[in-house]
């Protein structure tokens, strides 16, 4: 059973990407950009296991392991973050945290 | 025939999903929407054998840094915070360079065509001798043992990290 | 026979036990409880409460649907049933027994059976947290988001040691299909994963089993609920179907993490000695013995009604009995017979430990989580290991 060609894949991940280029670039509450930077690693991970598929070998497996791990280290220190912001200004809008010392 | 109708599925779900996480006024809609977008990729992964990967998106993004994302959101109240505007200001500079990130990569997918056969579907499976997980496992441990390394170091900084920024005084 | 027709007759009786077991599961909880703490339990509707499980059922369906108005109506629907659907959905590839005939067609006693099985229900049951989470925080009642907030912080913490005490009997078995973690577990006692040599996983497997207590929310972990302090948690708002899915949920995973620890440190549908040694007389031995008893409690009543009831119930477990020494049978019924065996005891443990046991205390809880449970877990792995690796 043969799938989709990659192409597919590689313009859903495009748009995808582009989706979360969007929502980082938009949006205005840092947990919304935070999830739109989660969902352009995806858009990656998607490209590295569709080229993996074509390529028949599972190195891009591993990498988009690696993406993942990535991720989670990134989620852990930046919801930290996110919580002591929300802790010392009341607000996450990031147009209004913008002075380095509060 | 199958395949192209979960393709369908699961993609129907990843741009769905995606499309409601930038555009939600609530936080925790976002991150719903979020969690179905990567429900949908977790598919989209099962489509292509890739059953570890599908396993650990489940485990690691669905099942950990969305509870995560939720768990912060419901610790900050963001009752106000939902009455105000959705979008900065600068939305126009942002579409601009979303067009431009756009139209980029369609190029470059449109420039490296010849390089793959992106029309043709692969005609084999993965060489599935003993399974994804085994032969991930296998490259895993015997060609990226280093970052593998490195990886772990990272995530060690990032508790350590994380705990030292959510502690008052330590 | 064609696949699909059998897959589909399969689902169904699986189902239908399930469900049954569940519904059923909740009686012999009220009754155990209520004689470890001397009472009798549920014993008005039919004989010794028997349809108790039917009534409640009845009552739940009957009972009015009740929305509060402050709530998130969207996900204040979409929780229970979130909840229930995953809580059932990882019974699928937990095998139950061997290879069986059904008509002519050899079938395994399993729903599917996945390569990756193990990691599925670890994925399957991460995602159950949602159910609770989501509903704490539609409910739009500070009990309820405190529940759901608790559930989660604990779901996530429990689910470390839980995953580490997985992987040290995996590195005996050298396998994440289910299946074939039990049949590598083939022979008795000595060979199941909790005394195999060289590696004997006592300690992951009481890990194992405490952090599946916190997973599923049950007593002494049952902070989630705890109703002294938040009336009922994250379940507060909820009532009649949306309330019994919850609580359904509850109890399906019990009986997931019962069949897991079945399958991973008990051997399955393995016996408790070899068959060469008579231990598929076991089954016939103990079910002749109850009703022996059953039959002689008749002859001496101590209630007018029990004259009838108990000679009935007697020649019923004698019949059982016999069924065991059919050879057509015996393949399929012995198997199942130890696989039921092994996960009613644990889920017996689980409701003998709610009798018991005293809630723990919130920060308590993480404590032990974090400088307990995961320190010997990640300890246990690293021994087993090296054991692995050097033997």
């Amino acid at each position: 059973m043969s799938g989709p060609p990659l192409a597919w894949y590689l313009i859903l991940s495009a748009v995808l990407f582009a989706l979360g280029v969007a929502g980082f670039l938009f949006r205005k509450s840092i947990i919304t950009i935070f999830m739109s930077i989660e969902l352009m690693l995806n858009a990656v991970n998607l490209s590295f296991v569709a080229f993996s598929y074509q390529l028949k070998q599972v190195n891009g497996h591993v990498f988009a392991f690696f993406v993942m791990v990535v991720a989670a280290a990134e989620a852990a220190v930046g919801l930290a973050i996110i919580v002591t912001v929300f802790k010392n200004r009341e607000t996450l809008n990031v147009d209004e945290v913008d002075s380095m010392k509060y | 025939m199958m395949d192209a109708l979960f393709f369908y599925l699961f993609a129907t779900l990843v741009l769905g999903g995606a499309i409601l996480t930038v555009t939600r006024r609530n936080a925790v809609h976002s991150a719903i929407s979020l969690i179905v977008s990567l429900i949908g990729v977790a598919g989209l992964y099962l489509l292509q054998q890739a059953e570890f990967l599908f396993a650990v998106q489940i485990v690691l993004y669905v099942g950990g840094i969305m509870v995560l994302f939720l768990f912060v959101i419901m610790l900050v109240n963001l009752d106000q915070a939902a009455k105000q505007r959705r979008f900065n200001r600068q939305w126009w500079i942002a579409l601009l360079c979303v067009t431009a990130v756009g139209v980029e990569i369609a190029y470059f997918v449109r420039k490296g065509a010849s390089a793959f056969s992106m029309a043709r579907p692969p005609v084999a499976a993965v060489a599935n001798a003993g399974g994804n997980t085994e032969q991930i496992a296998d490259v895993l441990f015997r060609q990226y043992l280093l970052p593998f390394e490195i990886a772990s170091v990272l995530l060690l900084v990032a508790v350590v990290g994380s705990v030292v920024m959510a502690k008052k005084r330590i | 026979m064609n696949f699909f027709l059998l897959s589909v007759l399969k689902a169904a009786v699986v189902a239908f036990v399930l469900l049954t077991t569940l519904a059923y599961l909740q009686w012999v909880e009220r009754k155990v409880i209520a004689h470890i703490q001397v009472r009798m339990g549920p014993y008005r509707v039919g004989p010794h409460g028997l349809l108790q499980p039917l009534a409640d059922v009845i009552k739940l369906i009957t009972k009015e649907e009740l929305i509060p108005p402050h709530v998130n109506k969207f996900m204040y629907l979409l929780a229970p049933f979130l909840a229930v659907t995953m809580a059932l959905v990882s019974i699928s590839v937990i095998p139950f027994g061997t290879e069986i005939h059904v008509f002519g067609t050899p079938t395994w006693m399993q729903l599917t059976d996945l390569n990756v099985g193990l990691l599925f229900i670890l994925a399957v049951s991460s995602m159950g947290v949602y159910g609770i989470a989501l509903g704490g925080w539609a409910s739009n009642n500070k009990y309820s988001l405190l529940g759901g907030l608790r559930s989660s912080a604990q779901m996530i913490s429990y689910e470390l040691p839980l995953s580490i005490a997985i992987a040290s009997p995996l590195l005996l078995v050298n396998t994440l299909s289910l299946r074939e973690i039990v049949q590598a577990q083939t022979g008795s006692i000595i060979h199941w994963n909790i005394l195999r040599w060289p590696a004997p996983q006592i300690v992951s497997f009481l890990v194992f089993l405490i952090a599946g207590f916190a997973e599923t929310n049950r007593v002494p972990f049952d902070l989630p609920e705890a109703e002294n302090e938040l009336v009922a948690g994250f379940h507060t708002e909820y009532s009649s179907m949306k309330f019994a899915a919850f609580f359904m949920a509850e109890y399906a995973n019990m009986v997931t993490v019962s069949c897991m620890t079945a399958i991973l440190f008990l051997g399955g549908w393995q016996p408790l000695f070899s068959p060469a040694w008579g231990s598929n007389f076991v089954p016939t031995l103990i079910f002749t013995a109850g009703g022996l008893i059953a039959i002689y409690h008749g002859l001496n009543p101590a209630r007018k009604l029990d004259r009838i009831t108990l000679p009935v119930t007697g020649v019923v477990f004698l019949l059982v009995g016999a069924l065991f020494l059919v050879p057509a049978a015996q393949n399929a019924l012995i198997p199942l017979f130890w696989f039921a065996a092994k996960v009613g005891a644990v889920l017996f443990l689980y409701i003998w430990v709610r009798g018991t046991l005293p809630r723990f205390r919130y920060d308590q809880l993480m404590r032990f989580a974090w400088k307990v449970l995961f320190p010997v877990a990640l300890a246990n792995l690293l021994v087993t290991g090296l054991v692995v690796a050097l033997w």
